[in-house]
């Protein structure tokens, strides 16, 4: 979490010069987004990859962006009131418990809301461990993993044993929630999709996985995106979280009670998490199998620092790691391509660098893309577990190319004993 | 502070954390409808037998690697999260340049174990080099290489690579390793039919070295300040750039030793059924046992029995994840018993110096020098 240990303090400025702006505003991400699907149009063409920018790719993208989105939410909130989560992962799979558990039984919507509220507890525990007694964020955050997977497995041989379908390791089939679609769209868009043209099949292909046969939980979980950011950013009690994880000893003067703000985000945060790991069990898996989460707690937490602790940036991290590992599971071929894809956005990095004068990360990003399209050309297809390693291999590289950009709230993962500043 | 009194402080945190979680195992045991006290009397009584003795500390000596290859990174705020896939990856790796080899029996050994140690070092040492040059959180790189090591395994551990078949099963693993690799058993548990890992030697060799590098050492109290007070150890002219790089590769070059008692004591190759999760025991053991080199030991020895209980629990018709859940708590309620009882230290120490002063007619000055 030294992402910003060696960034240098923000120059002061004065209110009547306007703040230097790093980041790119509205109308430079629309153009980026628009960049990228011209070259991924591109590639598609020439590779002939058409699962690239299919409708398909993009609703199932969609579908595995939900769970990473929902745990890196969980790690908005806990890390914008100053705990760090890691036990997102462990919340999960309390909440893909919980889904399995009474999702069976109960129907699927009694499965996402015993999800969220085993996710819950788990982080109350998380909060109980690292506010009032002050545990070291992650040391509590891998305990409370550890104990998370240790407390299902036992809970699902007691519980699960004997049901029908179901054994020690899995819950009998859930019942899937209903899915919408935005009417009228999905016909016309699909013959449009199949013509191959470049870059109006693809539009088509994206906005018709966006478009067609979301679940609700799917629409449930962007809700809460927009939501947490319009209550952390645009309203007072947002405004008293945040300075919770900025400054508490200053939030403490103002008559902030920085303990129960902690807890509440932090509980908030377990909650999401549950939610992300009840969908997997509800809506990706329709069933509550171990091992379930396979590590998308950790994706999720990646997501958010690569989203720069933002919702906005979390959603395109969420959106990013659920596209590779939607291409990885549908198609190998396609993960193929994205090789290409790879080396012609290192170009374009470099390039980028070379105009800024960073001379060394500009050679690095090209040595790099080079040798993603040296790979592409020599081979032919990637055996599965290489591209079982895509969205891992990607989080790294996003990472290593963007981390030292990123502002975390200044008191993460700090111990606040009220009454302790000096 | 009496010498009586600290040692009751530093273990007052375990005991509580263990009895705690002992009750709270007891009340799961209740609700699932069996008596706690008969199946704990069943876990001392199996445990009371030479044969399981043997495997108890066969399973402790792979934990207190782990858990020291865990430790040298806590020791400075590092949390190598990534042990497991460096030691699976350098176990593999290891493995199949052991089954290649026909040597003479020490140089074989040597070779496969400074493999091991390479291999872990280097898959550590991708994490540094991105924390130290990019600033990428040690935590989330770890756990992504960690992943990326299952797959360059799945890899490698195909017919026509690094696997050939298992006789007799349809697992499939890497080429076995020849005699001259392997390391023979010692007959430490009298009246046991079971050797324990001749690599039991190595765990104390680990342990040794890490207590003499950490207190006896330059680097190592470089790395204790660096992880006590960043600040003042830069201050005080520690690169700590470097220090994070040593301690890294360190830790990993000790977590690609984690696998070998294994390895080289009764599996001779890598295959599909070889443990996994150990990293993570070790995380476990590492808090528990505080960092410290005897502290370790006892933690691994618990875990040892713990795990080894999992078979008269089965036997019993108690579900073997009880355990799972015992341990989880153990660690969970240990770091919070820590917690409780630095504080009440301090307190105790304050009310200490403060009644001196009381005492004595002190001037102001050298009270401060004595709170501060």
């Amino acid at each position: 979490m030294s992402a910003t240990s060696t960034a240098a303090p923000a120059p002061a400025t004065g209110p009547g010069s306007a703040p230097p702006r790093r980041g790119l505003d509205r109308r430079g991400l629309l153009l980026l987004a628009a960049g990228i699907v011209v070259v991924a149009s591109l590639v598609r063409v020439l590779s002939g990859a058409n699962d690239l920018t299919s409708s398909g790719s993009v609703g199932a993208a969609l579908g595995l962006a939900v769970p990473i989105g929902m745990a890196g939410l969980g790690g908005l909130w806990s890390e914008r009131a100053g705990v760090v989560n890691i036990g997102l992962e462990g919340m999960m799979i309390l909440g893909s418990f919980g889904a399995g558990w009474m999702g069976w039984q109960h129907g699927p919507w009694a499965g996402v809301l015993a999800g969220v509220v085993l996710g819950a507890l788990g982080g109350l525990l998380h909060a109980i461990a690292t506010v009032t007694f002050g545990v070291d964020h992650i040391v509590s955050g891998v305990a409370i993993t550890l104990l998370a997977t240790g407390a299902t497995q036992f809970l699902a041989s007691v519980v699960f044993t004997g049901t029908p379908g179901g054994g020690k390791t899995q819950s009998p089939t859930i019942d899937a929630p209903g899915t919408v679609s935005v009417p009228g769209v999905g016909s016309v868009l699909k013959g449009v999709e199949e013509h191959h043209w470049f870059l109006v099949s693809d539009v088509a292909g994206i906005v018709r996985g966006l478009t067609t046969g979301i679940s609700l939980v799917t629409v449930l979980a962007l809700l809460l995106v927009a939501l947490s950011g319009w209550v952390l950013w645009r309203t007072p009690f947002g405004l008293r979280l945040r300075s919770c994880g900025e400054e508490p000893y200053a939030a403490e003067t103002l008559g902030v009670n920085v303990y129960l703000y902690k807890y509440i985000a932090v509980t908030i945060s377990g909650g999401l998490a549950g939610l992300g790991g009840a969908f997997l069990a509800v809506v990706s898996a329709t069933i509550y199998r171990e091992g379930q989460t396979g590590g998308r707690g950790f994706i999720g937490l990646a997501a958010m620092i690569f989203g720069n602790w933002r919702p906005g940036g979390l959603l395109s991290g969420a959106a990013l790691f659920g596209y590779t590992d939607a291409l990885q599971l549908r198609n190998a071929d396609a993960v193929h391509a994205l090789l290409l894809l790879l080396a012609v956005g290192l170009a374009a990095l470099a390039v980028l660098q070379v105009i800024r004068g960073r001379r060394v990360t500009a050679a690095v990003a090209l040595v790099c893309g080079g040798a993603a399209l040296v790979l592409f050309l020599t081979t032919d297809h990637l055996p599965g577990q290489v591209t079982f390693m895509t969205p891992y291999l990607t989080t790294l590289l996003v990472l290593s190319l963007a981390s030292q950009r990123l502002r975390m709230p200044r008191a993460d993962g700090q111990a606040y004993r009220k009454g302790g500043g000096h | 502070m009496t010498v009586l009194r600290r040692i009751g402080l530093a273990l007052a945190a375990p005991v509580l954390a263990l009895v705690f979680s002992l009750v709270v195992t007891a009340l799961v045991l209740l609700a699932s409808h069996t008596s706690p006290i008969d199946d704990m009397r069943q876990m001392l009584d199996y445990a009371s037998q030479p044969r399981t003795q043997a495997l108890i500390l066969n399973s402790a000596t792979t934990y207190y690697i782990a858990a020291v290859a865990v430790a040298i990174g806590f020791r400075m705020n590092l949390f190598n999260i990534g042990v497991d896939g460096q030691y699976r990856l350098a176990a593999m790796l290891a493995a199949s340049l052991g089954g290649w080899l026909t040597l003479s029996p020490i140089l074989h050994i040597g070779l496969v174990l400074a493999a091991a140690v390479a291999v872990g070092a280097l898959w550590a040492a991708v994490a540094a080099f991105l924390k130290v040059t990019r600033g990428v959180s040690e935590v989330i790189s770890t756990i992504m290489l960690n992943y990326i090591a299952t797959g360059i395994i799945g890899y490698l551990l195909a017919p026509g690579r690094l696997a050939v078949a298992v006789t007799g099963s349809n697992n499939i693993g890497t080429r076995p390793i020849p005699p001259s690799g392997q390391v023979p058993g010692i007959g430490l548990v009298p009246g046991s039919p079971l050797k324990v890992y001749g690599l039991i030697v190595l765990a104390v060799v680990v342990g040794v070295g890490y207590w003499f590098l950490l207190s006896r050492t330059r680097f190592g109290f470089d790395l204790r300040a660096t992880g006590a007070n960043e600040s003042a150890a830069v201050a005080s002219g520690v690169n700590v750039r470097r220090t994070i790089v040593v301690s890294m590769v360190l830790s990993g070059g000790v977590a690609g030793l984690i696998g070998m008692p294994v390895l080289l004591g009764s599996s001779y190759g890598y295959a599909l059924n070889f443990p996994t999760g150990l990293g993570f025991t070790g995380i476990a053991i590492a808090l528990l046992g505080r960092n410290h080199p005897v502290g370790i030991a006892f933690g691994a020895l618990l875990w040892g029995f713990l795990d080894n209980s999992v078979t008269i629990l089965q036997l019993g018709g108690v579900a073997k994840e009880i355990v799972f859940i015992t341990e989880g708590v153990i660690v969970l309620s240990v770091v919070v018993a820590y917690e409780i009882v630095r504080r009440y230290r301090v307190r105790a120490e304050q009310q200490a110096v403060g009644s001196q002063l009381g005492r004595t007619t002190a001037t102001p000055a050298a009270a401060e020098g004595a709170t501060a």
